[in-house]
């Protein structure tokens, strides 16, 4: 520990244990070592530099040459370095980090679901088929929209796509229009998808309560206005209570209402989408439908959108045929086009499915609801020692900011590295970028009292060392495998592949520990 | 619900700690006109075995026990069972983007080792954390070659997945970028002079796929010359990853896009997959994506971070290279443990065994059709001219429990009853010569056509 003068919290949840050392694979690679064994060639031999002339490629380059337990080692022991939900709560703000249950997994390896291939006849895919039609209903009904699309990779994939239909839209009625309405409280991602569509962003800014200001909206927007996009719950966890009046203004002035459902595990099962007023929106499987996030992807990000933006939507969707049969229909002379080959991520699909029947409509209405107690639990269990910058009622997440601490020079970064000591995941910092030195706090519903408690506890105990001891905070973490990074060195020499032992590489001589 | 880690009575003393008197009162916020009081028209809950049990049936839908002759962009290779052991690892499977470098070093190390590879495979310098998929990276790769350049005209080979074309033109149709397509000739590879003509200096770059979607590999010097001439740059798509164990690598492109499917990632019905971008160094500050750099952590031992995000929109907004987030980082796992099994040599003893079996399959089905463009330097798939429709031919085949070739008409009218077909390391001599002798079973109307 860096200074052991002050206080110094307890870790309750965790207890250092020892992890293995583990180099690069290439570094424990010896030429001749082999982790496979193909099955003998049943047909003739050929001669690949006779056959390929001169494309045939001499040298695969670097790759590595192991066993299978080394291979097995070399992974496992990567694997301990990580956190993980298994691991305990990952109280990531909007980023929804739920329990991905098992049985998701199983089903989406049965032979017949996962080595389907994707051009295989649509006679011998009705089961697939089947899936996506049976996920479409489910999601339609849960955001209230009239169509969707699964098509889109990401939630950020599937913005791009939202957009493009509020575009199509537009363009079918004479005029693409030319600018898009994003609150200063959005994730980045909306900003960079406008742009990507062509659009020029205006920016909203927000009131005193953090959301929507219907005033200044009704201002600016105008008859170049082509879309809102609008988070809801906004990104400080508060449901935008006027929701209505904003999708009024839009309305009245021919544009559209997207909404970014990154914070739709608020509102399943409580309120839909598309009965207030929403024309286009986004969902991330990986988010509110338990679909795992595998240390950053693959996600998936279906777009559900009410009848007047159907016609645009990406080729092809699922149709019933007068043979009874699903299919795919490619007739769709209005379409955006493809935003990507295929028909999405249709593993991901096979697991939001499976997470939806496991559930139900009380299982998905009661996980809503717990999402939102322990927000609301960790909210009042701590709005004694960090700040709240806005008093509005929260819904499936608390965003505080770290103003008290930063009196004592600790800020929102350090208070979430110390958490990583106290053997939790940090919440979101820095944002949303209204509230200075945010902490963004996330529970979702998979965490019992006990694992709140622990938090709690963590959170009020970093609070007491930073007015204490700040340095403790300040230098944190203290437990992990490594100390904090030079990231500045990493961006300012960017080293992104391993090119063979360093140079001037040294034999580290320790001394043998006398017994 | 049995993901839920409450009872009834631990709920009831929360709400009381909060000062609510029941739940629906974190809930007001909601306008009530909009609040939902009904049940959801969703399936009931379900039991574990009744979920298990719904897909089962749903997968006894789909094909199963067919032998099965499609390629076409998606391949079926044999997955190593380490690769779903190691990824199943919860430390792996339900760790979130590795941002918190401190206590996610094994996702970082291992994207790095990933980056790494897709170097050595390719002939690049850099390779960014993975792409959506195959047909998302080459649009863009288009993106990014169109800011480095400052010109907006596009030249995509005919010969490139018709699907990665689609997607490219709607990436493209609102950026202002001009695409326009570039035939094939007799040989199934772009036609040379025609792109000759084609490229002009206000071409931007040169999109072709090599092995492209005959199976045929383009000639990548030539084009190279023809695009860097004008100083538009070329970027190299491969759709089929282990083509690279016996294909030289694009080292003559300036950006390479790749579906690593091929490398371990189930077909499952078009996706999850992985795509990757690949680049000359000086195109760094345009990589879209996310990336992994080495550094080091205050006591001077090895880290890894993930850096440069000054490109990405999280920090940008609207002037990021890309709006890309996240990206397929448990697939990309899966590859890089593939890639890790077979190794140097196996990439190369897998890539032959794929040559061979592709040669076979084509002189034995060929010899019951006409094999186009069969002069030309191909990697495991093949076109198939036959007198007979595709459509019956596939229906003889299914009834054999055999899927044949992917018709082509749809995309290419001019090749008329052309089919795709591909053999891997999977595909037995027995499969092919039970295919074949269905071929050869033609009815006499359309062997006298």
């Amino acid at each position: 520990m860096a200074t052991t003068d002050g206080f110094v919290g307890t870790m309750r949840k965790v207890t250092a244990h020892l992890t293995q050392n583990e180099g690069l694979s290439f570094e424990k690679s010896s030429p001749g070592k082999k982790g496979y064994r193909l099955a003998p060639l049943d047909v003739p031999e050929v001669d690949a530099a006779a056959l390929l002339g001169g494309a045939v490629r001499d040298d695969v380059g670097a790759l590595p040459e192991l066993s299978e337990i080394e291979i097995i080692r070399h992974f496992t022991r990567l694997s301990t370095w990580n956190y993980a939900i298994d691991l305990g709560m990952y109280p990531l703000g909007s980023c929804t980090m739920k329990y991905n249950p098992r049985v998701n997994e199983l089903v989406s390896r049965l032979e017949g679901i996962a080595e389907a291939h994707p051009y295989q006849p649509e006679s011998l895919s009705q089961g697939a088929l089947e899936i996506v039609k049976l996920l479409q209903d489910c999601l339609i009904e849960i955001t209230g929209m009239d169509a969707i699309t699964l098509q889109p990779a990401a939630g950020a994939h599937g913005e791009f796509t939202g957009i493009l239909l509020a575009r199509a839209y537009h363009q079918s009625k004479g005029n693409a229009r030319k600018t898009v309405i994003i609150p200063d409280s959005a994730h980045g991602t909306n900003p960079a998808t406008a742009a990507s569509c062509g659009y020029q962003v205006i920016n909203l800014k927000s009131n005193a309560q953090g959301g929507v200001d219907v005033a200044a909206l009704a201002q600016i927007v105008n008859e170049d206005t082509a879309a809102m996009m609008l988070t809801n719950p906004s990104t400080i966890g508060v449901f935008e209570n006027e929701i209505h009046k904003i999708a009024d203004v839009l309305h009245d002035k021919g544009a559209l209402l997207y909404m970014d459902g990154a914070n739709m595990n608020a509102l399943v099962g409580k309120t839909r989408p598309g009965d207030f007023g929403v024309d286009v929106m986004h969902l991330n499987l990986h988010k509110t439908f338990s679909t795992p996030h595998g240390g950053g992807g693959p996600g998936s990000g279906p777009v559900a959108c009410k009848k007047i933006l159907e016609p645009f939507l990406p080729s092809p969707v699922v149709a019933q045929g007068e043979d009874g049969l699903l299919h795919w229909n490619y007739d769709r002379p209005k379409s955006v086009g493809r935003v990507r080959m295929l028909y999405g991520n249709f593993g991901m699909f096979v697991r939001a499915l499976a997470y939806t029947l496991a559930n139900g409509p009380d299982g998905l209405r009661q996980t809503t609801e717990d999402a939102v107690l322990n927000a609301n639990y960790i909210r009042k269990k701590l709005e004694d020692v960090y700040e709240l910058p806005y008093t509005t009622p929260s819904m499936h997440e608390v965003v505080f900011s770290d103003k008290r601490q930063v009196k004592n020079g600790v800020k929102t970064g350090d208070i979430a590295k110390r958490l990583i000591d106290y053997g939790f995941h940090p919440y979101t910092t820095s944002f949303p970028l209204i509230v200075p030195g945010a902490l963004m706090i996330e529970p979702t519903e998979s965490e019992s009292r006990e694992e709140l408690d622990l938090f709690v506890d963590a959170m009020r105990q970093i609070a007491r060392e930073v007015e204490e001891n700040p340095q403790v905070v300040i230098t944190a973490p203290h437990a992990t495998r490594i100390s904090r990074l030079d990231e500045t060195g990493a961006a300012r020499k960017p080293v992104l592949r391993w090119k063979g032992p360093p140079e001037d590489a040294v034999e580290v001589d320790t001394p043998a520990k006398e017994w | 619900m049995r993901y839920l880690p409450k009872s009834d009575a631990e709920r009831a003393a929360m709400l009381r700690e909060i000062g609510a008197s029941s739940i629906d009162d974190l809930f007001t916020a909601i306008p009530e006109e909009y609040r939902l009081t009904r049940d959801l028209k969703v399936p009931r809950q379900m039991g574990e075995s009744e979920i298990i049990d719904y897909f089962k049936a749903a997968a006894a839908k789909n094909a199963n026990g067919y032998t099965s002759f499609l390629g076409a962009g998606m391949y079926r290779h044999y997955r190593p069972v380490v690769i779903d052991s190691l990824v199943q690892r919860g430390e792996f499977l339900t760790s979130y983007t590795p941002y918190q470098a401190e206590i996610t070093q094994g996702t970082l190390q291992a994207i790095f080792e990933f980056q790494t590879m897709i170097c050595e495979l390719t002939g690049m310098d850099i390779a960014n954390a993975s792409m959506y998929d195959g047909s998302t990276g080459a649009a863009e790769a288009v993106m990014m070659a169109v800011r480095i350049t400052g010109r907006d005209g596009v030249l995509v080979a005919r010969t490139m997945h018709p699907e990665y074309r689609e997607v490219m033109h709607t990436y493209a149709q609102h950026q202002g970028h001009d695409a326009r397509e570039v035939g094939y000739g007799q040989d199934g590879r772009i036609d040379l002079a025609a792109l000759e003509k084609a490229v002009t200096d206000e071409i931007a770059c040169v999109l072709v796929q090599s092995p492209n979607f005959f199976g045929v590999i383009e000639d990548i010097p030539e084009i190279a010359e023809i695009a860097h001439k004008k100083g538009a740059l070329l970027i190299v798509s491969v759709a089929e990853a282990v083509s690279l164990g016996i294909v030289q690598p694009p080292v003559e492109a300036d950006i390479v896009s790749m579906e690593a499917q091929s490398f371990g990632v189930a077909l499952s019905y078009g996706g999850p997959y992985c795509g990757v971008l690949a680049a000359k160094e000086k195109y760094l500050r345009q990589m879209p994506g996310r990336l992994v750099g080495e550094t080091k952590d205050t006591e001077g031992r090895r880290g890894f971070v993930l850096t440069l995000s000054t490109r990405e929109q999280h920090i940008r907004r609207e002037k990021a290279t890309s709006n890309i987030c996240t990206n397929q980082a448990l697939v990309a796992l899966m590859t890089t443990i593939f890639l890790t099994v077979y190794g140097k040599q196996g990439m190369r003893d897998l890539a032959v065994q794929n040559l061979a079996k592709a040669k076979y399959a084509a002189d034995t089905l060929g010899a019951q059709g006409k094999l186009l463009f069969a002069g030309t330097p191909r990697f495991h798939e093949f076109v198939l001219q036959t007198d007979e429709d595709p459509e019956q031919l596939s229906a003889r085949l299914l009834e054999s429990k055999i899927i044949g070739g992917l018709a082509l008409r749809k995309w290419y009218p001019e090749l008329g009853n052309a089919t795709l077909w591909c053999a891997t390391e999977l595909t037995t001599r027995k499969q092919i010569d039970a295919a074949a002798s269905v071929l050869a079973d033609a009815p006499v109307a359309a062997e006298a056509r």
